[in-house]
Parts: C-alpha cells; structure tokens; sequence
C-alpha cells in the first residue's frame, strides 16, 4: 500500500462521489485516471483492505431497533452458544471479549419487542438466564472512518 | 417514509458498489430506473439520515489499527452528557454510547477506543481517562471475532 493508496481509502471510505463516473471524479483529486483508481481499489479489496464498499444505513432511521447483548457463556459452550445465536439474521456481530459477560452480539430487529422476543428464544435454546441488553439511551459519537495517514494520535 | 422503490434500492446498496466506470448506472439498470432517478434518492437517502454515508468499509486490522477495545466506564448521572461529550472529542474514541446499568453491571458509558498496536491502545485509554477523571473502568479486548456481517435491512420484503 502506497501513499496514493492511503488517501485514496481516506477518500473512499468518506463518501462515494454521487454522479456519473464517481471513480473518475475521486482520480481527478488524486491526480490518477480513472482505470487507475478502479485497479487500485480492486487490488485493496483483493488484499483484504476493504471489506466493502455500499451503503452504511442508520437502522432507527429505516424503522427497526438495535442493541448490544452481553451473555455469560461457559468457555466450554462458546462455540456451541455462537452456533445458535449466529443464526438470526439480525444478530450482526458477535465477538468474545474477557470478562464474565465473554459474549457480546449486536442485535437489530424491527421493534423492542422483537429484540426481547428474540432473546427470550435465546434464553430457552441456550439454558443461560445471563443476558444483558443494553440499547444505547444516548449516542455521543459513532465514527467508523480511520485516517489511513498516520497522523498523530492521541490528538483531540 | 420509505417507499417501494426506496427498500429496492436499499437492498441493493447493502450489496457491493460494482467497480466499473459507471456503478449507478449498472444499479439503475438492473432496478429498471434512470440514473438520475437513482441519484437522486440515493441523495434522499443521505438528507434524511437513513443513510451515513455510501463508502468503503475497511477491515481496521489491515488497515493499521491492530488493536481496538470497548472501555466502559462508571459515570455518575449528572456528569454523563459532559464526560460524554469530552470522550466523543477524542479521534482515537470511534464510539461512545450511553447504557442502562444493571445489579450485576454498574458501567453506564461505552467507548470503543483504537490504536495502532496494543500499546497505543493502553496509553490512549489512560489518555481518555485522565481527560475525564475517572478511575472506575474495565477495558474489555475482545479475543475472537464470531460474527461480522452487515445488516441486511428489508430482506423479507
């Protein structure tokens, strides 16, 4: 990965020009031509840089609610727990963290009583009473973009 | 409101933008619309926040930032929306919510915190710390990744 190839993550990963030739449009800022961004941003996918480039939706916004789930799952049922809670649609990340709450999942249904419906079934399936949901009360900040040029951190 | 046309073009911008010169006009088609028609609520999608934005998702391992934690933090009531405020301030800080406490789970405030390596990360938490003053915190790195995917909004529809 280049320099070229950072500032045109930064770029990328900001918002996709909305016209015609979008690609052409980002090379003129870069000073590259067009088959030369799609190529490079074809070769940041084919590495693994970018997982996907499409629309980021604000679920509330489109009608359904989301929260945070945090369950205690014996270390031994980790990978029998994920299998079951894996498997609803609506269940988008799942990671294990260290703490007794070791499984975190992020849930988006249509309604609150979806999401308790949901983790009622999780509760019956699993036999583990341990679950917390947490629904953010209040967003202070949701920022996914990361600055691709190594400036320096710990700045405000 | 959401029409119709609105959740066809939701879906398809849930999949992945095809990289060819003319990306809309390649939705368009296969949605049957004008390319303008689909800029515009694409547009429209964006100005009524249904949208954040239409861009690159990046694996942040890859990208550098090898090391991320959520931090949650006990806040006392009165203090949440400012200390919140100062978190949110942070670059390093990508998230910070507030959440309901329980018995058994006194933390109120959640942050996602990154870094380059595990080290920064560390130094970057005691930074944000020190920022708001407060010393009852848990950092909780998270040691596998068993799911990660995009909702897929509209799906049954």
């Amino acid at each position: 990965m280049d320099s070229k190839d950072k500032e045109l993550l930064n770029i990328v990963q900001d918002q996709i020009p909305l016209c015609a030739r979008p690609f052409r449009k980002i090379g003129e800022q870069l000073g590259l031509g067009e088959r030369q961004v799609l190529y490079r941003l074809q070769h940041l996918k084919d590495n693994g840089y970018i997982r996907r480039i499409g629309g980021i939706f604000n679920s509330r916004k489109l009608g359904y609610t989301s929260t945070l789930c945090a369950m205690k799952v014996p270390s031994e049922r980790i990978e029998e727990v994920a299998a079951i809670i894996n498997i609803y649609p609506g269940v988008t990340h799942n990671y294990i963290r260290k703490h007794s709450y070791n499984m975190w999942f992020t849930l988006i249904e249509k309604s609150n009583e979806a999401i308790e419906a949901t983790l009622l079934d999780i509760r019956r399936k699993t036999h583990i009473d341990a679950i917390l949901n947490l629904p953010a009360e209040k967003v202070f900040k949701i920022n996914v973009n990361f600055d691709m040029k190594g400036q320096e951190t710990g700045d405000r | 409101m959401i029409d119709k046309l609105d959740k066809s073009i939701i879906q398809k911008l849930q999949e992945d933008l095809p990289l060819t010169e003319q990306p809309f006009k390649w939705i368009a088609d296969t949605l049957e619309i004008k390319e303008e028609e689909l800029l515009e609520k694409i547009k429209g999608l964006l100005d009524k926040g249904m949208m954040r934005r239409l861009g690159a998702v990046l694996y942040h391992r890859k990208a550098g930032y090898g090391a991320n934690a959520m931090v949650v933090w006990v806040v006392p009531a009165d203090k949440i929306d400012g200390i919140g405020n100062i978190m949110a301030s942070f670059s390093c800080v990508s998230h910070c919510y507030q959440r309901p406490t329980f018995p058994d789970w006194p933390y109120n405030l959640f942050t996602m915190i990154h870094g380059r390596t595990f080290e920064e990360c560390e130094e970057q938490i005691s930074q944000v710390a020190k920022a708001v003053n407060l010393e009852n915190y848990e950092i909780l790195y998270s040691t596998k990744e068993l799911k990660k995917t995009s909702m897929q909004y509209f799906q049954e529809e």
